[in-house]
Parts: structure tokens; sequence; C-alpha cells
């Protein structure tokens, strides 16, 4: 099959890797509820967490990922905490959630620090003055290391969903079989 | 004050621009009171975290760990607030 179109290479980053600290940070968490400030840290009471960041809600691709993620369901098998991030503000998120049916806390971070701090900026062509973060998924154990980690080199790019489950088979305890 | 620490004994819910939780915010910065925000929705119906809380889906809205008051209505909240940590009478 001859697809004519263009995947764009992004350039190499120094973003987090397994056995490196997971960079603290603190943002709105956006529930179907309301929302507050919340630390990354504050969300490994327990379990490890999977920090997803994706394309600002209403792009494609944030709507595949999220379907993807629901329908794989790992919070069902697994002990861990999944959140989402984008830079769409709260509103965004409020309105995403109810429509796409995600049971996920997403954070916001519309100024892109935290896509910053983990070297995962994708500078968005067409869209001056707009940045997001690259596609990434962080599996960031309890005592905030980083377990697994994959960040697209390309865009678009949807995470190696596949290569993630098996990630979190082996990082993650399975849940106790129901009754 | 710091606000959205997470261990605050007092949850504000409250909704963005809104002057009436401006005016317990004033008065918890006034009382040097630490807090946390809960931001809600403007669409009232989309409330029920409120609702399930204070019996109303109305803003702003305080639960008070302190004391175990949950408590909704600006003039009410102040006045409790002017009680319970301002030594009013």
């Amino acid at each position: 099959m001859d697809l004519d179109f263009d995947i764009v290479d992004l350039p190499a980053t120094d973003h987090p890797t397994e056995g490196d600290d997971a960079p603290e940070f603190t943002r709105p968490l956006v529930t179907d509820e309301y929302w507050e400030d919340v630390s990354l840290s504050s969300l490994l009471d327990g379990e490890p967490l999977l920090l997803v960041c994706y394309p600002m809600d209403g792009a494609f691709p944030a709507t595949y990922i999220w379907n993807e993620l629901r329908d794989r369901d790992f919070e069902d098998t697994y002990q861990l905490t999944i959140a989402g991030l984008s830079i769409s503000t709260p509103y965004e998120h409020t309105t995403f959630i109810e429509e796409r049916g995600i049971d996920t806390p997403l954070f916001s971070d519309p100024a892109n620090g935290v896509a910053e701090q983990y070297d995962i900026v994708n500078d968005l062509d067409g869209m001056a003055g707009v940045a997001e973060p690259r596609p990434a998924v962080f599996l960031i154990d309890t005592d905030q290391t980083v377990r697994y980690a994959w960040v697209a080199d390309e865009w678009p790019a949807f995470p190696p969903y596949d290569e993630l489950e098996d990630a979190l088979a082996t990082h993650c305890e399975m849940k106790p079989l129901g009754p | 004050m710091s606000d959205s620490d997470d261990t605050a004994p007092i949850t504000l819910y409250r909704l963005q621009a809104c002057p009436f939780c401006e005016r317990v915010v004033r008065k918890l910065a006034d009382y040097d009171i630490d807090y946390t925000s809960r931001f809600v929705e403007p669409m009232h119906s989309d409330r029920n975290a409120v609702k399930r809380l204070s019996g109303a889906r109305t803003v702003p809205a305080i639960v008070d760990d302190n004391t175990g008051v949950t408590m909704s209505e600006s003039g009410n909240i102040v006045e409790y607030l002017d009680k319970t940590y301002g030594g009013a009478e």
C-alpha cells in the first residue's frame, strides 16, 4: 500500500528513562466533578502511576489514545493509577471527559511547563506560540523512579500499547481476582 | 496563606471569578488559614460533588476538617470563619 503522506521525525531529547527520577510537578488535576492542584508525588501513594502525555483535547490522536486506553482497561488488571496530561484547560478537560466517557483524571498544563521539565516539547507547526507535549507515557514507581518510558520520536505517533502492557505486567502487581 | 496544601484542613469549592467565592478566599487569607481549592463547573447541574457534600449545588461551599463543619453561602461561611478563627463574638 502506497500512502502518500509525511511522518515528521522529531529531534532526539534527554527525557527521563528507566531508572531516572520523574521530575516533580503540581498542576490542576481534572475529574468529572472538579479540579484542584495535585502533585505528581501525591499520586504515587501505594501503587505506580502511568502518566500519559497526549495532544490537546479535540485533536484526533487524543481521542484515539483514550479510546485505546479505555478498551484495554489496564486498571482492571493491574494495581496502578493512570493520569493524563495535555495543554488543554480544565474546562476543555471537563468537556473531553464527559464527551469521551473518560474515567481517568487529566492534568491541565496550558503553559507546557511539564513537557519542558521532561524534555518532551513538541512545537506545533502552523500554530504560532503553541507547544504541547509529544505523545509519551511514563510508568512511575511509588519511589518516583521511572520504570518504563516511551516518547514519540516522530509525529504523529501513538504509544506502543502492547509493549506498554508488557511493562505493566513486569512492574505492577496484578489486581486480585474479583469474587 | 498557602493554597492547595495536600494537608490543608479546609477545602473550598469555588467557581472561577465568582465574587462570592473571592469573598471567602479573602477571609481565609485574612486569617492565614490553609485551604485547598476545588474548582467546579459553571453549569449548576454539573456540580454533584458539591451537592453530595452540602446538600446544595451552590458555591462557595467549605468543608472544615478541624471542626467537621460543611457549609455553603458566603455570608454564612464568612460569619463562621470569623467566629471560629477570628475570635469574633
